[in-house]
């Protein structure tokens, strides 16, 4: 029996899904305030083949602490398993790791939008008392004005090439036309041109967009881990060979400070 | 990304090393909280560079646990450093970044905290030590999730909890005489065995060339995002 923890999200339907390719599953939940140790403690108290839950923030941290408590070994972002064999995902989607996992359970995460979500049946939900270890005391709501990245049907984002924090006013021009949200490369936070939140990448946010427009950013592998959500990609860049373009669909070729306003006056004139 | 001819590591004969974003952040914080301030790493002798770099930002001293350059999984990392932790003592916080950028195993920090039966809180953007527990804040897409732990404790964080300073030349020349304590862990049976890496199938798409705005406009309006 493969033990899957389940939240009410869609990766935990592709965990789900996953699971089902390695034996019956029992999928389980559990009910009020988020406590990671007293839910492992009651994940790793059931019996078990192997136990798997959605390669999230929350899914990740409970199998780590499950793995902890029963002393066995944890694959985190897994794409196949074969056997005892297990293949990973590494470096943010850039390079993948084939492993043997000994130990048992077998504990490990379903890499996120690699498998088709399944209808998830069923669900138990497990007791999990109160153990006195650190618990969501409180929860505070963002009060965000505008999309957000995350979740942005559009995301127009600017990289070295925009120069300067005041460059990024044609990029919000563009966003704010296509009612989408303003994105950055990680050189840009750095500069402190834009606060980290706008960050898409490996270890910023990562989009999941119809559409992604970079403007003037090279395109490193830890910038295209968080942009690949993306269903198709605009580039616009002076370089041709910038390797942005090997991920892009479409791209201008030019200089984005007369591209994008461009565009924008396009996009303006043709709604009258 | 290009592998070595054995396919167990990437060819890094023409690449630097560097720390990953979430470690960084985590060194940054630990200077700004104050106290003495160690950095521990595993890693092959090289890496003493990256604990300088560290020390040249602020901390005191530190501590590689040096292994001949073979890769260690999570589990035996752990364990490594949380014995090395143990024989330091008198520590305040552990901090960790959450997950490396290189082998993302997203554990490390969790493993250590149950080895020496301390609480444990991850990916914090904001920490704030308080008379004897920390409150800390997590994330969660809208929302920020708000913890509190007394101390000592284990906390991991991500980028974006604050903006890492970079190193002065004077903390330069300081951070090569502070103290550098090398242990040589015995690297146990590995539980996660890599056997090979691999590149995924090529993503290397031929991008359809626009000429103007108003091509750029048309597929816009063709996405239905226009």
């Amino acid at each position: 029996m493969i033990l899957v923890f389940v939240d009410a999200d869609e990766l935990s339907a592709q965990a789900v899904g996953f699971a089902r390719g390695l034996g019956d599953v029992r999928a389980v939940t559990f009910e009020g305030a988020y406590q990671p140790l007293a839910w492992a403690k009651a994940l790793a108290a059931q019996e078990a083949e192997a136990i798997v839950a959605a390669g999230s923030d929350r899914g990740n941290e409970l199998l780590a602490h499950v793995a902890a408590l029963l002393d066995v070994p944890f694959a985190a972002n897994v794409t196949a398993v074969d056997g005892d064999t297990v293949t990973r995902v590494r470096w943010g989607g850039s390079l993948l790791e084939e492993a043997r996992l000994h130990g048992e359970p077998r504990i490990l995460t379903v890499a996120p939008h690699t498998h088709p979500a399944a209808d998830i049946g069923d669900v138990e939900t497990l007791p999990a008392p109160d153990d006195g270890s650190p618990k969501v005391i409180a929860s505070v709501e963002e009060s965000s004005g505008g999309v957000s990245l995350r979740d942005a049907k559009v995301v127009v984002s600017g990289g070295r090439g925009v120069g300067s924090a005041e460059g990024f006013a044609i990029i919000e021009e563009l966003a704010g036309l296509l009612g989408g949200a303003v994105g950055c490369s990680r050189v840009v936070t750095s500069a402190g041109w834009r606060p980290h939140a706008d960050q898409v990448g490996q270890t910023g946010t990562k989009i999941s967009a119809d559409l992604y427009i970079a403007c003037g950013i090279s395109g490193a592998t830890q910038h295209i881990a968080g942009a690949k959500g993306a269903k198709k990609i605009l580039a616009i860049n002076t370089d041709p060979e910038a390797p942005i373009l090997a991920s892009a669909d479409y791209a201008v070729i030019g200089d984005l400070h007369e591209v994008v306003p461009a565009i924008s006056a396009e996009l303006k004139r043709v709604r009258g | 990304m290009v592998l070595a001819a054995d396919a167990q590591a990437l060819e890094t004969r023409h690449l630097g090393f560097t720390i990953s974003p979430h470690e960084e952040c985590a060194v940054e914080e630990a200077v700004r909280i104050g106290g003495e301030v160690v950095v521990l790493t595993l890693g092959p002798a090289e890496a003493e560079e990256q604990l300088r770099d560290c020390m040249a930002i602020g901390a005191d001293r530190g501590i590689l646990l040096r292994t001949d350059g073979e890769e260690w999984d999570a589990q035996s990392t752990a364990a490594a450093i949380a014995e090395a932790i143990r024989d330091e003592g008198g520590f305040d916080l552990v901090l960790f970044g959450n997950e490396s950028a290189d082998a993302a195993g997203y554990q490390v920090g969790i493993r250590v905290a149950h080895v020496l039966g301390l609480p444990v809180v991850t990916g914090l953007k904001r920490i704030e030590v308080l008379d004897g527990t920390v409150r800390c804040e997590r994330d969660v897409g809208g929302a920020r999730d708000v913890y509190e732990a007394p101390l000592p404790a284990v906390l991991t964080v991500l980028e974006g909890l604050n903006l890492p300073r970079y190193p002065s030349v004077p903390g330069r020349l300081r951070a090569k005489s502070k103290p550098l304590a090398v242990v040589e862990p015995v690297r146990p049976a590995q539980g996660l065995e890599k056997l090979r890496l691999a590149v995924p199938e090529g993503q290397g798409k031929r991008a359809e060339i626009l000429e103007d705005a108003a091509q750029v406009v048309d597929v816009l309006r063709r996405l239905g995002v226009a």
